[in-house]
């Protein structure tokens, strides 16, 4: 399929009276990474939760790999999808979180063979040896039958990675990945991320890490006050800011 | 450095070689001294029970393993494990009812829980087993008196055991339902998140995610509810079910041995007790894997302090 793996054209989406997003504009090419930054309260996570569906969005235009999420098209109009429709649809994207939620009454190996097995229904042996993989790929084969709570925030987040990426998604959300660990432990999950760009996937990173924006990234996208402020290639945003917000938010973060 | 395990007499270890100052453990004179005191008074305690010619011991013994004793501990034993099976059921789908972002749903859940709690449960199991003077037949069928289907005579459906099973499992579940909320309130909302994003809704996301991690929270209390039901059950005495309590008073209303058939009916709670108390310590260490501090499959060193 052509066209953008993401496109978000005027979303908005507000809790209760108060309005969150105030129609995002932003478009993901297939297999680049767009890193979204921002001052907290921005509305990027509240962004990242609508590009899966984990919230709805009130207004505008949200595809993900050509589909309007949470709505189907018939007859002209946009119909709310049934929860077992949204489910399906959340495939699309892995997603990987700031505190890692992986599940603490499974072992390693069970939090990424759960949702394969039970969602997917594929072969339980088929998925594990997918799984072991995965965990050579994140650099921690030998820790399949710990449990979560055994390991360190660093190794956390590499198995929060491998759980979603046993899905076989097309595309990766991450909200800030390695803002709950200790600095030591960045690197090692920031090295796995690079190379999940460099196999090609499709990834939208909300971030503090300007470096990685720097290195990895083929768009960074600033948001403030629910709107995107300014995009484009990081050396432009990063380095060379046209909008005044950007310039002191940088000045802040830098 | 490597912790040791400390021996049974409660003694550091001696100095490990290398080690220049040695540790002299903290000695606790005062506790050691009450500690003799109160296993002196509890011996004594228990001797003068013992010896009590009062107590009959002897009619204890016979009445022990009685057929009437042993059916009545049976029937407790039924009574208890359908009850609460029913309870728990009924009660996670009353959790998830109350929880439920439709208000209609919700509602019709605190308002089971409102009155099966509000009400007494003799009264409830009163009025189930006198249901047949409320509606002889029981039928199914529409609403508002439309066409409807027979299904029996309610005095021959309604027997005293179904009356008992009804009050007992139905009242459990309210309480069940509270316990069970609890517990699914207690696990984090990033589970949710985590699950949902993963693909999972409903079923799935509550059996393989939710429910399993409640379950810590869920068991203390259960286990709790569980004991309370044990002697609970009793309370079907009113609806002439001969369970242990009952059996026993049924004995010594003839014989007058009292105190005797009171203490056989209390050796076998006590008995049943413990055994589901160590179930639940099963269980809880079956569903507090992941959430210890402590590594597994290292089994604590049983140190002689303290017992
Ligand atoms: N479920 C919610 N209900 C109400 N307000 C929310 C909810 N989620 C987020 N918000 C509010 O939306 C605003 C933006 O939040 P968020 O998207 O998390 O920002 P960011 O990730 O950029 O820090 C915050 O002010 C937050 O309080
Ligand atoms: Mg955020």
């Amino acid at each position: 399929m052509s066209g953008a793996m993401v496109e978000a054209l005027g979303v908005r989406k507000s809790f209760g009276s108060t309005e969150i997003l105030k129609g995002i504009d932003l478009t993901v090419e297939r297999g680049s990474v767009t890193s979204l930054i921002g001052p907290s309260g921005s509305g990027k996570t509240t962004f990242l939760r609508c590009i899966n569906h984990l919230e709805k969005v009130d207004a505008g235009r949200l595809s993900v790999d050509g589909q309007t999420v949470g709505y189907e098209e018939r007859g002209g109009r946009l119909h709310e999808m049934k929860e077992r429709q949204t489910a399906r649809q959340r495939l699309n994207a892995g997603m990987v979180f700031q505190r890692f939620n992986l599940f603490p009454h499974m072992t390693v190996l069970e939090n990424i063979v759960e949702a394969p097995t039970r969602v997917l229904r594929r072969p339980r042996d088929e998925v594990s040896a997918e799984a072991q993989v995965l965990l050579d790929r994140v650099g921690l084969g030998n820790r399949g039958h710990s449990y979560p709570q055994e390991l360190s925030g660093g190794q956390q987040q590499r198995i929060a990675i491998a759980r979603a990426l046993a899905m076989k998604p097309k595309l990766m959300l991450f909200d800030e990945p390695t803002s709950a660990l200790d600095p030591e432990l960045v690197g090692e999950v920031l090295d796995v991320m690079k190379s999940l760009a460099e196999a090609g996937m499709t990834m939208v990173v909300v971030t503090h890490e300007l470096g990685f924006a720097r290195q990895v990234c083929d768009q960074v996208v600033f948001m403030d006050g629910g709107v995107v402020v300014e995009s484009g290639a990081p050396a432009d945003v990063l380095d060379a800011p046209k909008e005044e917000r950007t310039q002191a938010f940088l000045s802040k973060v830098l | 450095m490597q912790k040791q395990p400390v021996p049974d007499t409660g003694q550091i270890p001696s100095t490990v070689p290398g080690d220049s100052i040695e540790v002299v453990p903290l000695r606790h004179p005062v506790r050691l001294a009450l500690a003799v005191v109160l296993v002196l008074v509890a011996a004594s305690a228990l001797w003068d029970v013992a010896v009590n010619q009062r107590y009959h011991w002897d009619v204890v013994v016979s009445y022990l393993f009685a057929p009437q004793i042993l059916t009545g501990a049976g029937l407790t034993l039924v009574l208890t494990a359908v009850s609460m099976t029913v309870g728990v059921i009924l009660g996670t789908v009353l959790a998830i009812m109350r929880l439920s972002a439709n208000p209609i749903v919700s509602t019709i859940s605190r308002g089971y829980i409102w009155f099966f709690r509000g009400t007494p449960l003799l009264v409830q199991l009163i009025f189930w087993y006198n249901i047949a003077a409320l509606y002889p037949v029981l039928s199914l069928g529409l609403p508002f008196g439309g066409p409807s289907v027979a299904i029996g005579s309610a005095n021959v459906l309604i027997t005293p055991l179904t009356a008992a099973l009804l009050g007992l499992s139905l009242n459990e579940a309210a309480y069940m339902a509270e316990i069970i909320r609890g517990g699914i309130g207690s696990v984090d909302r990033g589970q949710h998140d985590a699950a949902r994003a993963l693909g999972m809704n409903g079923t799935t996301l509550m059996l393989r995610v939710i429910l399993p991690q409640a379950m810590r929270v869920v068991l203390p209390p259960t286990g709790n509810q569980v004991i309370s039901m044990l002697k609970g059950t009793s309370l079907v005495s009113v609806l002439a079910i001969s369970d242990l309590l009952y059996s026993a008073q049924i004995i010594y209303a003839t014989n007058y041995q009292t105190i005797p058939l009171l203490i056989v009916a209390s050796l076998w709670y006590l008995l049943m007790t413990t055994v589901l108390t160590f179930f639940q310590n099963k269980l809880e260490r079956r569903y507090g894997r992941g959430f210890d501090a402590a590594p597994r499959r290292v089994r604590r060193p049983r140190t002689g302090a303290a017992r």
